[in-house]
């Protein structure tokens, strides 16, 4: 086991508990705090593959921004004192089962593929730098590019339409 | 040296450098806690402090020294682990940032080339925006977790006014990288170092940086997180002793550092002006070079520092209002004006 590996093993063991931190801490805060470290453990993931843009960028988005906004929700309505409402118990068994068919699925999914032979790999390939990603973007993916620019301008629009309303 | 794969020699070199980087911050906010006690007091026709030491120059080992030694309080209705939280990130974001920054020229020493930068990641200037938009989380984890109004009520004012000024100094960095073409911090350097400086090109991008430099450091007059009139002290009001002295800090290596980025985005970071580096190299030594090119990046730093403190004590604050109206409605539009511009010329000159 090289160090890669090791700092494989170390950000999986991180980004598993601090995953289950969100779902089982009672007040929300924490639960933000523990999605924050989530992201960062996949962004250092994203680091051993090479691939730094999709790192900082994950880190600028979600844990600059948006989480942010999640606290700021949080902590303008003062969630954490709120006490937790009683959920039908036939509602938590089902979601229990729901969410485990998906997890078997993912896993079913992902046993066979080609990134369980290599997890890291640390300074090899260069698909992830901003340079060749940028490359990419802008040739043979123009044209999904530019429908998900479209979409944010009209995700724009629309939380401009819904701020004016008053 | 190799042991298990790892050059040891390299990550020595590297600790020793990370180590000198974080207590020059340290040494400097230190010493700016003293500055601004002393501009302020030049600016207002006094002595101000002249007690410890000559000149006053103990003063900030006296007040690091009772802010230690004060009582600590953790307030018993608030959240203990995010109370102690909130001034380490507040701390550790603050000198994260110093990774990235080339402060000197190459070093030569024993026949090893010794880069004058901890790490220059190929996404450096990025990296440098990660870690300013996480520094609301000190500000908001501290001011929420005390259990207080007010503090809750600076701690949202502070991240709402960082969120909002982060996108013009987004949008003015974006300029800086379409000249260079790369977002590592040490190619941006060399290229003003073979050439003109950005403020050359970029003069509006610069007054919008440093406008959202002065927001995201929460200094006046955009102080409004510790407006004591109106919030009493501001987002660490329940805090004493040292987690105050902490947040304190805090502000002023955010200003340092923020006054280190600015030189080296703008002003041609640890460039000599008007000097040749590579022929005053022959003359007296790779080494000695690197450290007049850092002591240059220094007196370029605290000229900014020096700036922010003359601005603190000549303009009064802003109203929330305002800021934000100048955030959304001035400086955005002004700062896409300014991509734009330079795309255009950018694009014209090529063809």
């Amino acid at each position: 086991m090289n160090i890669t590996q090791l700092l494989f093993w170390i950000l999986t063991v991180i980004a598993i508990g601090s995953a289950l931190m969100i779902v089982t801490s009672k007040n929300p805060v924490y639960s933000v705090l523990g999605l924050i470290v989530t992201f960062f453990a996949i962004s250092g993931h994203y680091i051993l593959m090479n691939a730094q843009f999709l790192a900082i960028v994950n880190i600028i988005v979600y844990a600059g921004a948006i989480m942010v906004l999640f606290l700021f929700v949080i902590m303008l309505m003062n969630l954490s004192r709120a006490t937790e409402t009683l959920k039908n118990k036939w509602l938590q068994i089902v979601g229990a089962i729901a969410g485990s068919c998906l997890f078997l699925v993912l896993v079913a999914a992902l046993k066979n593929t080609e990134v369980k032979k290599n997890l890291v790999e640390m300074g090899t390939g260069d698909i992830g730098l901003v340079k060749s990603l940028g490359r990419e973007l802008f040739t043979t993916f123009v044209i999904p590019f530019e429908i998900s620019s479209v979409l944010f301008l009209s995700a724009m629009i629309g939380s401009v339409v819904i701020g004016k309303k008053e | 040296m190799y042991l298990l794969a790892i050059d040891w020699i390299f990550i020595i070199e590297k600790l020793v450098l990370i180590a000198a980087i974080v207590t020059l911050s340290m040494v400097v906010a230190m010493y700016a806690t003293y500055g601004e006690r002393k501009v302020a007091a030049f600016i207002q026709d006094r002595i101000g402090p002249n007690r410890a030491g000559p000149l006053g120059l103990l003063q900030p080992l006296a007040d690091g020294g009772k802010l230690f030694f004060k009582e600590e309080i953790i307030p018993l209705a608030s959240s203990k682990f995010l109370f102690i939280l909130g001034p380490l990130l507040a701390m550790v974001t603050a000198l994260l940032t110093s990774a990235v920054i080339p402060w000197g020229a190459t070093m030569n020493i024993g026949n090893r080339q010794v880069p004058l930068q901890v790490a220059d990641v190929n996404i450096g200037i990025l990296y440098v925006f990660g870690v300013v938009s996480l520094g609301v989380y000190g500000i908001m984890l501290g001011g929420w977790a005390s259990n207080n109004k007010f503090s809750l009520l600076a701690a949202i004012r502070g991240a709402s006014q960082m969120v909002s000024y982060e996108l013009a100094m987004g949008l003015s960095l974006i300029a800086v990288l379409m000249l260079t073409g790369s977002l590592q911090m040490s190619v941006i350097v060399g290229e003003q170092y073979n050439s003109v400086w950005n403020i050359v090109y970029q003069p509006i991008g610069f007054i919008i940086f440093f406008i959202c430099a002065l927001a995201e450091t929460n200094r006046t007059p955009f102080d409004l997180p510790e407006a004591e009139n109106e919030l009493n002290f501001g987002y660490h009001q329940e805090y004493s002793s040292m987690k105050l002295g902490f947040y304190l800090f805090a502000e002023y290596i955010n200003m340092f550092i923020s006054g280190v980025i600015m030189a080296t985005l703008y002003f041609g970071g640890y460039d000599i002006p008007f000097v040749n580096e590579v022929s005053l190299a022959q003359h007296i030594g790779e080494n000695w070079v690197a450290l007049l090119t850092f002591l240059t990046l220094m007196a370029k730093a605290l000229f900014f520092v020096f700036v922010f403190m003359w601005i603190r004590w000549t303009i009064p604050r802003f109203r929330f209002d305002q800021l934000m109206h100048l955030g959304w409605k001035r400086l955005i539009p002004l700062a896409l004006a300014n991509m734009i511009i330079t795309a255009l010329v950018i694009l014209w000159l090529k063809k």
